[in-house]
């Protein structure tokens, strides 16, 4: 614990900070540009000169370690004299086209131009102007506007681990460049966050709306289950961009491009209007000659033949609306795991990420079966990247090989291998056996299988046999890749007694004998299963958001809202109950789901219990009380962890890919132009733009 | 003047053989075994007595640096880097040891890795230096083979082993820690001192970094007594140097001198004098192109020392007196540096990557005069505004020309300025480069 003196005020820090730190804890603000608390030190914009006693210049305080007995001024007149020369280096060959730049309003060096600059140049000569590059589809380069303060070659190369950017020429005519390549990274677009100026901005966004316009609303991702924090922007009713919001424990200051960039879906193919199908054709219709159908459909209709699955953007209150509706209506035949994951809604710990996305930091080994975190959930990867670049983790991969931006152990394609190691066989067994704190991680990829159960059963052996479970420790890990899974177990969305699963209620439709099928955002599974029509299959009540799949074969379509247009609550894979919140209202018609669930069930003669969002939030917690943890994780009892899933014969066949295109995985990032265009460029291999002369 | 028995360079023109045969027979590798019996701390005290100062620009003291490295090893590898990446312009005189007198380094590799606990040498040797590399690399494989480096060099049980890697011209890769990065394999730019290369250098290990006359000196004050060599000079200004003189001068040279002689003597007497007399005299820039430049009246009395040059706020630097006579443009020659400093700047961090850039195209204006008088000060204060607030050392190298030009060329400017404005032309923009 170094003491120094800041400004004449002494203060105590904690050993490894920097003097930027140290004075940042005084309270003392330094400006910087390359400095980035979460990236390595550059040191080279030196804006954040200060003066040290008996140091002949000032020094870079982001660079230098916080010392027993330092004396450090940060408001003698050198140091202003310095912030501003730097300030006038900056600006000399920055364009002032703060009028027309994305970042106005949000840019660094606009508001420390205003803090530390002088207001006047001196520099008479031309400026430089730098070519444009090529970054792919989502971010768009100004590079004359650029800094060199290296950040967004640090976060490509340290977070990310793609070495895809790179500072080449020297002097003046050092230039940011990804080589004309479009940047393979699933975390690119925090490459636009990390920039200090508008050099990289983003692509989508571009030109569509000014910082000051928009009203901000906190709430988190529901396109895959980690549940980054995000920050929804809006004007009006359109979601004009998303960023991510701090949360140490679960994105930290990242998200994915998914999660970024997915928002234009949320404006396009949308349902804005009841429809009822009608000699084979969906026509407009109102709210209630919709529910009419539904409820004359229903009049009489035995609840074992109704059944009803919940999708993968559902909140957990309008799953829970949707199964005390079907409660009321007799029904057990309810499923929320659309890839007929062979996961129970029995204990927590069986489905959880129980090692908790910080606890991989603390994690020395990890076993990744039928799993690929960098497409299923794109911030544990950085996780575990980072968790990798700290040194001493062992990374075993059993499934398909993939490049995970670190390196891995790859030691097999299918349960054969997993089966192995459970035997103590291979080196990879003795890794685990010889770590503190081993964990594995269970993919989707091999849960959502025959023998999903199986795989389950044999994993739960291999926990309790190399003791990944011990006192304070949990590495028995399941990756979910829907937002709504977790939520979905916890409230039991399973088949109840004697009901149906998914198999089952498919089976079912094709024999008949499941005549109403009621899907909530269910755009997941196999439509064929349903029947052709209502005649020949089942009669489809689709509630959901977006034209999708779903859609198209509804006989009634409920048009509800998106994640951010209704105050959901969601769990992300760690069990971790968060909020999310409404940033804009559904467009036309279309409900928050709950009120739509609530408003059906008075006219199907079930009315639920609840009139608003409080008490549906108090049945939340009076069906399972974690929701009334708000963003917290419990650690897995100790005692509570026993043996999931069932013993069975293993399939030799090898794990497949649980997510095959990464910007494609629900209704919204299927409708975002974006996510298209993502897919061409990084899935399917066409860039396009690179040279321009394509045509 | 220096007497020929004290000199160490002894084949610093090249007239006797450069191979070991030839080194042996000039008394290199001479008790080598036995300076290495000294033992590091005794090297390193003796270096110290010595108050030998690097040779390579800073002078800081060689016996200091080498005692930076860390006392008890942690099992990390130690490494010496020798710095043969001479391109300060007006400065040569490293090019004369690698090419005429090869064994003088190799043994002073041998001594200097021992006093640092370094097993690994690398000599990093400017691109350009094509046959210089050759011919180290062929004096390391004779001392190779004949027992000198490798294991058990000098049979002393010590081991050092000696490579050469060629760098590739840019003039930033001369900085220490820019070297450590380009001997990586990386773009060269200068790394955030501290760590210190002593604490984490070369792949992250301990190591040093030394000029060519530094290490090639070194053996030679061993064999010779720090007595000797303090006897040379002046107080913490000991011993010999090499000399580059270039520019107006009969018979431009490298010489091997005495620290402290008279800046004046040092050029009629080795240098033939001055093109066309001392009075034609302009200005000397006596230390490579980043020191500032000295009018005649200072360099009528000036000692070409450390501590001499820096009480008339220049400095010695790498020894490299660059004279100009009065036929020369000054502002042209310093904006000619200008431009040097903007094109090997490695545009890493702000005040160098844009400030040399806006010095040099001022100083273009001012050759002509195309200014105006404020700018002078202007200018001024950007070069004040560059130096020190830089990684390395290069800001400060691109601003004191300017600043030297200022302080004692200040009339000359202004006189430009005067005389273009009443010349009657227009000062037109200039097109940006």
């Amino acid at each position: 614990m170094p003491k120094l003196t800041i400004d004449g005020k002494e203060i105590e820090v904690p050993g490894g900070v920097t003097v930027l730190q140290a004075c940042e804890l005084a309270g003392i603000e330094i400006p910087h540009f390359c400095y980035h608390e979460r990236l390595s030190v550059a040191g080279n914009c030196r804006m954040c000169l200060v003066e040290m006693e008996r140091a002949p210049k000032p020094i870079a305080s982001c660079a230098m370690p916080a010392g027993e007995g330092m004396v450090i001024r940060t408001d003698t007149p050198a140091v202003k004299k310095a912030r501003q020369g730097v300030m006038e280096f900056l600006l000399i060959n920055h364009p002032l086209d703060c009028p027309i730049c994305d970042q106005g309003g949000e840019c660094d060096l606009q508001d420390q131009a205003m803090a530390y600059g002088v207001g006047h140049s001196r520099y008479e000569e031309n400026k430089r102007a730098v070519k444009e590059k090529y970054m792919g589809p989502l971010i768009k380069t100004i590079m004359t506007r650029c800094i060199h303060c290296t950040r967004c070659v640090r976060f490509a190369t340290e977070i990310a681990g793609v070495e895809e950017l790179g500072l080449v020429g020297r002097g003046e005519h050092a230039e940011i460049t990804a080589l004309e390549k479009a940047i393979d990274s699933e975390l690119s677009g925090n490459l636009i966050d990390v920039c200090p100026v508008g050099a990289l901005t983003s692509k989508p966004y571009a030109f569509a709306a000014r910082p000051w316009e928009l009203v901000k609303t906190y709430s988190v991702d529901a396109l895959d289950a980690v549940g980054s924090n995000i920050r929804v922007d809006t004007r009006g009713r359109e979601v004009m961009r998303v960023l991510p919001r701090l949360h140490e424990d679960i994105n930290e200051e990242w998200i994915s491009d998914k999660t970024r960039y997915a928002c234009d879906g949320l404006a396009r193919q949308r349902l804005d209007r009841p429809y009822l199908r009608e000699n084979g054709k969906l026509r407009p219709a109102s709210w209630e000659e919709a529910f009419r159908a539904i409820a004359a459909r229903l009049d009489g209709l035995d609840g074992g033949k109704i059944a009803a699955l919940a999708g993968d953007l559902c909140d957990a209150e309008s799953i829970l609306a949707l199964k005390d509706l079907m409660a009321g209506l007799g029904a057990a035949n309810l499923d929320c795991r659309q890839d007929g994951a062979k996961l129970e809604a029995g204990a927590r710990a069986g489905y959880l990420f129980n090692t908790t996305i910080a606890g991989i930091e603390r994690a020395d080994a990890v076993l990744l079966v039928g799993t690929n975190p960098r497409r299923e959930a794109a911030l544990v990867n950085a996780r575990l990247r980072k968790r990798f670049l700290m040194g001493g983790f062992r990374v075993g991969l059993i499934g398909q090989p993939c490049d995970l931006s670190y390196p891995v152990d790859y030691l097999g394609a299918g349960p054969e291998t997993l089966k192995d190691i459970a035997e103590g066989k291979g080196a990879f067994a003795e890794v685990l056996k010889g770590a503190e704190r081993p964990m594995i991680v269970l993919g989707m990829a091999a849960l959502a299988r025959p023998d999903g159960a199986a795989i389950l059963h044999l994993t739960c052996k291999l926990v309790e046999d190399f003791g990944l479970v011990s006192d304070g420790w949990n590495g028995f890990n399941v990756l979910h890749t829907a937002a709504a899974r977790v939520a979905g177990l916890d409230l039991g969305f399973v088949p109840g007694a004697g009901g149906r699963d998914l198999a089952g209620i498919l089976d079912g439709v094709h024999h008949g004998d499941i005549e109403v099928v009621y899907l909530l955002g269910a755009d997941e599974i196999d439509m064929a299963g349903l029947g052709p029509n209502a005649d020949e299959g089942a009669f489809v009540i689709y509630q959901g958001h977006h034209g999708d799949v779903g859609a198209h074969r509804a006989d009634v379509i409920l048009p509800g809202a998106a994640y951010t247009e209704k105050n959901g609550t969601y769990v992300n894979t760690e069990g971790r109950v968060q909020l999310g919140r409404l940033a804009a209202f559904p467009p036309g018609e279309a409900r928050e789901d709950w009120t739509i669930l609530r408003a059906l069930s008075e006219v199907v003669g079930e009315r639920l219990p609840y009139d608003n969002l409080g008490q549906l939030r108090q049945r939340l917690i009076e069906v399972n009380p974690v929701f009334a943890a708000i963003d917290q994780v419990e650690a897995a009892p100790r005692g509570g962890f026993g043996a999931f899933g069932a013993a069975g014969t293993l399939d030799p066949a090898p794990f497949a890919v649980a997510v095959e295109n990464f910007y494609m995985t629900d209704p919204i990032s299927r409708a975002s132009e974006t996510m298209a265009k993502c897919t061409e460029a990084f899935v399917l291999g066409q860039s396009g733009e690179a040279t321009g002369t394509g045509g | 003047m220096l007497q020929d028995k004290d000199r160490v360079f002894t084949n610093l023109y090249g007239q006797d053989d450069w191979r070991l045969a030839g080194a042996l027979r000039r008394g290199v590798w001479d008790g080598t075994k036995g300076m290495i019996e000294l033992g590091r701390d005794e090297i390193i005290e003796r270096i110290k007595d010595s108050e030998l100062r690097g040779r390579g620009g800073a002078g800081f003291p060689a016996g200091l640096k080498w005692s930076f490295m860390p006392k008890e090893s942690d099992g990390r590898p130690r490494y010496l880097i020798v710095n043969a990446d001479e391109s300060e312009p007006g400065s040569c005189k490293d090019r004369e040891i690698l090419r005429n007198d090869p064994h003088r380094l190799l043994e002073g590799c041998v001594v200097a890795g021992l006093a640092m606990g370094a097993t690994v040498c690398y000599i990093y040797i400017r691109g350009e230096f094509y046959r210089e590399a050759e011919r180290v690399q062929q004096a390391i494989d004779e001392a190779h083979d004949a027992g000198l480096i490798g294991k058990n060099a000098c049979k002393s049980g010590w081991d050092c082993d000696i490579y050469v890697h060629r760098g590739a011209g840019a003039y930033i890769c001369g900085e220490e820690t820019a070297l450590l990065e380009s001997l990586e394999g990386k773009k060269g730019q200068p790394r955030l001192k501290p760590p210190f290369p002593a604490a984490v250098g070369l792949y992250g290990c301990p190591s040093t970094v030394n000029n060519v006359e530094t290490i090639a000196v070194a053996p030679e004050i061993l064999r010779r007594g720090a007595a000797w060599w303090t006897g040379l000079g002046r107080p913490r200004n000991t011993g010999t140097k090499i000399f580059s003189i270039s520019g107006h001068v009969e018979q431009p040279c490298n010489v091997e001198e005495e620290m402290g002689i008279p800046l004046k003597e040092l050029i009629e007497t080795h240098a033939g004098g001055v093109r066309g007399g001392w009075d034609n005299l302009l200005a000397v820039i006596p230390g490579g192109s980043s020191v500032p430049l000295l009018p005649k009246s200072i360099c009528d009395t000036v000692l070409m020392d450390f501590d001499s040059l820096q009480a008339v706020k220049s400095g010695l630097g790498t020894a490299a007196v660059i004279v100009m006579d009065k036929s020369t443009d000054v502002v042209a020659a310093i904006a000619n540096l200008s431009h040097f400093y903007m094109h090997e700047s490695c545009g890493q961090c702000t005040p160098c990557r844009e400030g040399t850039g806006w010095m040099w195209r001022v100083m273009i204006r001012m050759v002509e005069g195309r200014a105006g008088i404020d700018e002078i000060d202007t200018l001024l204060d950007v070069t004040r505004q560059v130096e020190g607030h830089t990684i390395c050392a290069l800001g400060d190298a691109a601003a004191w020309p300017i600043q030297g030009l200022i302080r004692h060329f200040r009339p000359e400017l202004e006189r430009r300025i005067l005389e273009y404005k009443t010349s009657g032309r227009v000062a037109v923009p200039a097109a940006a480069e």
